[in-house]
This record gives structure tokens, sequence and C-alpha cells, in this order.
């Protein structure tokens, strides 16, 4: 790891003014589970380290009319043990201990699951998220891609988004509150993934002077949904293939539904085509099996991860099932 | 080792360099600050307030490890295991993959289990350091340790000290886990040699004592 400075400000307006207006110089450290990986491994070498974890009001949960809201220092491991989060949001509470291990749990924070960089390994490697050789040829398009994106991969990304808590937190309704110098913005959690087609712009809509201050769920009492990943091994790992489902239903047809999928493309994708084709429907493996081909038919895998598109589908069939019997697979 | 070990090494503190080390010259002669360019913290003004920026060069720490008292003078990327295990000669901790991915470093923090290497030692200031070192007690061996001993769970032993942090760990969470808080619970250790059988046997023996 290259040396840098370190400061821990207690406040959002301290930390936000010694964070830098371009990417490089200053870094953001949460709980550092990513971040301190990716400087010892080159990836990232900030000049500065900007401790946020002394800024009190970042830390927590609480309830409102609005919803549930999080604050971006909660760390995962908080979060999984929490009450309102096992009653009001079970599909999020079954994510949670899936995800990493309890030892980074512990340390992990929202904020930080939110903007952890992806884990492909040519931009993990030093060849840029957007990875090219030196004659400017696309490394991952014809390379090691057994991981990669099967869908929105048409431009130079290839890597996957890699959270598995975003899609089930899209799929409930999720906003994104950040704070910057020019004040506080907030949108719905899917707009802050986008698709970098530039080396150099990230992954997320983050400048580099703002704060993921907070995220907010709506209530979601008439809601029935489901997480559900597919990993090579049990835990511990990263997963191939993820599906995050939240149905509203009339009697027993689906009165709105909104379906997103991890691991399958450059940001959490949802899939209007499946929510159409479960609209207006009862829940049974059939309309769950067309709405999972309607999720995937414009599905285009790399040299390597045609199997993604299988599993992609099968994750959310069973999510759309999970879901539809009251979340218990 | 790692190539990238070597940024993080001292060259007047190799084992290997002639003469007296840094480090047995320390502890002959009994001084705990002895390092030069050693440097307080600098402030500067952010958002009208004062703050105070550290290093890049050493900054002096104090750490509270196993109940004691501990003082270093320390760069701001050294990670909490490496002071551990560098500075303080806690070397239970050990150092495998460096990335958070293997558990053989896991230690307690404010009771809680983590990987010391996927930590800043700055940030572990003023925290409860628990490390494997602290389990032996009155030359008796914690009740998890014995139950290792007992049921065989160890063959290289390189995993060892991190799945005994972690399971002491879980046991004071959940005192008599279900096989899926055994499963969760250790998910964050992985052991080459496969002494898993072994592990879960060492707590289903201490699960029904109790420790
Ligand atoms: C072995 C292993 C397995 C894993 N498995 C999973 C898994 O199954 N599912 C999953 O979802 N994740 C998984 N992860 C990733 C893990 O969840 C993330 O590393 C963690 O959530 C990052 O949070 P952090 O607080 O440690 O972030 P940090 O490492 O501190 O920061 C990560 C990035 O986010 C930025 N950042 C952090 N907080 C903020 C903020 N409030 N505002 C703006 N920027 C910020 C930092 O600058 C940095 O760029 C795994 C990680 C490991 C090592
Ligand atoms: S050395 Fe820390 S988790 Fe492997
Ligand atoms: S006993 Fe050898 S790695 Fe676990």
């Amino acid at each position: 790891m290259r040396p840098f400075e370190y400061v821990s400000p207690n406040t959002r307006t301290q930390a936000i003014s010694l964070l830098g207006a371009s990417w490089g110089n200053a870094e953001i450290l949460a709980g550092g589970t990513d971040l301190l990986t990716l400087m010892k491994d080159d990836v990232v070498a900030p000049k500065r380290l900007i401790n946020i974890k002394g800024i009190h009001d970042l830390h927590g949960v609480s309830s409102n009319a609005q919803g549930f809201h999080i604050g971006a220092l909660t760390t995962l491991g908080d979060l999984a043990d929490d009450a309102t989060v096992r009653r009001n949001y079970p599909a999020l509470a079954e994510a949670l201990p899936e995800a990493a291990s309890p030892q980074i749990r512990n340390l992990a924070t929202l904020g930080g699951n939110l903007c952890q960089r992806p884990r492909c390994w040519y931009f993990r490697n030093g060849f840029g998220l957007l990875p090219k050789n030196e004659t400017g040829k696309e490394l991952a398009a014809g390379g090691e891609n057994r991981y990669h994106a099967i869908l929105g991969n048409e431009g130079p990304a290839k890597f996957v988004s890699p959270s598995t808590l975003v899609p089930i937190l899209i799929a409930y309704g999720a906003k994104i509150r950040l704070e910057g110098p020019k004040g506080k913005r907030e949108f719905p959690l899917e707009k802050f993934f986008v698709i970098p087609k530039n080396e150099g712009e990230r992954e997320h809509d983050l400048r580099p002077n703002e704060i993921v201050t907070e995220v907010v769920i709506p209530p979601a009492s008439d809601v029935r949904a489901a997480h559900y990943e597919i990993r090579q091994k049990e835990v511990f790992d990263w997963p191939l293939a993820v599906a995050g489902v939240a149905l509203r239903m009339r009697g027993s047809n689906v009165k709105s539904a909104r379906i997103v999928m991890g691991y399958v493309a450059p940001v959490p994708w949802p899939s209007p085509e499946a929510e159409q084709a479960l609209m207006g429907q009862p829940i049974n493996k059939d309309t769950a099996q067309r709405a999972a081909e309607a999720a995937l038919t414009n599905a285009k895998p790399l040299s390597h991860n045609a199997y993604k598109v299988q599993l992609a589908r099968v994750a959310l069939r069973r999510a759309i099932l999970k879901a539809a019997s009251g979340g218990v697979s | 080792m790692r190539e990238d070990d070597e940024n993080q090494k001292d060259p007047n503190d190799s084992p290997e360099g002639p003469g007296v080390s840094r480090r047995e010259f320390l502890k002959i002669s009994g001084i705990s600050v002895a390092v030069p360019l050693v440097a307080g913290p600098r402030v500067i003004k952010a958002a009208g307030q004062e703050v105070r920026v550290y290093g890049p060069g050493k900054v002096p720490m104090e750490f509270t490890i196993n109940g004691k008292n501990y003082k270093a003078n320390l760069e701001p990327r050294i990670t909490l295991l490496d002071a551990l295990r560098d500075q303080f000669e806690l070397t239970g901790a050990k150092r495998v993959c460096d990335r958070a991915e293997c558990g053989a470093c896991t230690v307690l923090l404010d009771n809680k289990p983590v990987y010391a290497c996927a930590m800043l030692a700055i940030e572990a200031q003023h925290k409860a350091i628990t490390t494997v070192e602290s389990l032996m007690r009155d030359g008796k061996l914690h009740p998890i340790q014995q139950a290792f001993v007992d049921n065989d769970a160890s063959q290289c032993g390189f995993c060892t000290p991190g799945f005994v942090v972690a399971c002491k760990a879980l046991l004071d969470k959940y005192p008599h886990p279900t096989p899926e808080d055994i499963r969760r619970g250790l998910s964050g250790n992985l052991c080459r040699c496969g002494t898993y059988a072994g592990i879960r046997k060492a707590i289903a023996q201490v699960a029904q004592k109790g420790a």
C-alpha cells in the first residue's frame, strides 16, 4: 500500500470539503473491506484517506412515514440483526447474512456496499474498468469472461455490478440520498448505477466530493418480496446470478411487480419485460417461467458465459415463485 | 511473501540486517519511542473548523489489546494485522491472504469478529482488541481451544487461531448454535487442510458443556 495522509472529520460538511473536485486524490474510507484491498493491489492510490466513521449522524436506522431510513455507515451485520428489517423487509433480511462473511459484515457499511467497485479481474489487476491492451483491443469481450455481463454489455463495460443487496433494495423501491458542496440529492437507487463509456468514468452517479448519506426504503406491508441468488460456493464467494422481486397483488393476480436482476450487467438490471409479463396474472410455474424468459430475451452472452443466461433465468423464476408463496422457498 | 510487502518494510528493520535490528535494540534498551521522523498531526481548516491530518509518515498511536495498553509510531497505512504481528509480537493472528478472504487474521474488535487485515491500525485505536493470545488463562486452554485438541480439529494449524477466535465469537453470540448458525457463523474462515468436521465437533462439545 502506498503512503497516504489520514483524516477523520466528524461532520458531513468537513468531510465534503476535505474531498477534492476530481477523482484520484482523496478517497472515502468507510468499513474499508473493499477500499483497502484496492489500495493494496495499487488499483486505487489516494493521497488522502477520509475516514467518515466519526460522523455520528450517518450511523444507525430510524423509521417514519416515508419509510425506513438506513444511515450510510450502518454495518451489514447490524442491519442483519435489526428487528425492523426482519419484520418489514424479510427479503432484505434474507439477503444480508448471505453477503460476504460475518467478519466482513461487522466492518462493511451499507454505503460502502453500494459504492464498492466491481470484482472484474481485469479491473482488480490494473487493466482498468474498461480493459484494453496496448493496441486498444478490448480484453474482456473475447478473453476470460465467464463471470462477466450477459446484458447491457454492448459498450466497452463488461463487468457486473457487485452488490447482492442492491437488487432487492431496488425491488423494494429504495431511494438513495447524497450530499455534496452544492447540497443534497435524492433519487431512486437504480439511477445511482451507470454504465461507464470511457475509461476514468465511474460506475456510480457520485461526484468526487459527494458522500452517500442514507438509503430510504418505503413501507412495504402490502408487498410480497423475495431474494434469490445462485453461487458456485454456498458462502464466502460472489454469486453468478441474483434476483430481487417485489409483488403487489390484487386477489390472486399481480397488480404490480418490481423485478431486478444482479450479476448480469454492469448495473443492477431491472426488467420491465418480466414485470409486464406478470401484470394481471396469477403466479404459478408457467407465468414465472414466462416472465423469466422475457427478462433474458435480449441477453447477449460473451465467449465464455452463455451458461449464465440459464442461471439468471432460474434465479428469477425461483425468486418470483418464492415471493408469491410469501417469501419461503 | 507478496511483492507489496516490500513497500511496508523499513530497511532498518530487517531481521537479516547486520548487527542488532532496531526491534531488538528497542527491546534491549527498553525505549519504546526512539524512531525519528515521527510527526504530530497537522491541523488544517475544513468547513471553517480545524481538523487533524495524520501521516503519511509515522504518527504516535495507542491501542488496548487483550486489556493491556500498547504504544507505537506507525504510518497510517499499516493494517491492524501488521501492527499486531510486527510491532507487538502478537503473531497468533496469521497473515494469509491479506485481502479479507480467508479468516486467518480474525480478531475481536469490541467483542465482534473482524479481519485484522481489513482494517487500518489507526482506526483500531480506542477500541477493545482481543487476540487469540488472550484466550488461555492461568496456563489452561480456553474450552474452545481444548475442544479443538480433543476433536483433532487442526492439521497444519495455520487457519486454527483464526478459527478459534471465530468459534469463540460464534459461541458468545449463540451458546447453543443450530447447524445453520454454525454454517453461517464460520463461513468467514477457510481451512486448506479440511478440518471442518473436527471444528464442528469442537463446537458441539463446548455447546453441550457450556463455555
Ligand atoms: C470475501 C468477500 C466476499 C464478499 N461477498 C459479498 C457478497 O456476497 N455480497 C455483497 O454485496 N458484497 C460482498 N462483498 C463486498 C462487501 O460487501 C463490500 O466490500 C462492503 O460492503 C464495502 O463496504 P465498506 O464499508 O467496507 O466500504 P469501503 O471499503 O470503505 O469503501 C468501498 C468504496 O465505497 C466508497 N464509499 C464508502 N462509503 C461511502 C459513502 N458513504 N459515500 C461515498 N462513497 C463511499 C469508498 O470510497 C470506496 O471506494 C464481499 C467482500 C469480500 C472481501
Ligand atoms: S489474512 Fe485477513 S482474511 Fe486472510
Ligand atoms: S489446519 Fe491447515 S489450513 Fe486449516
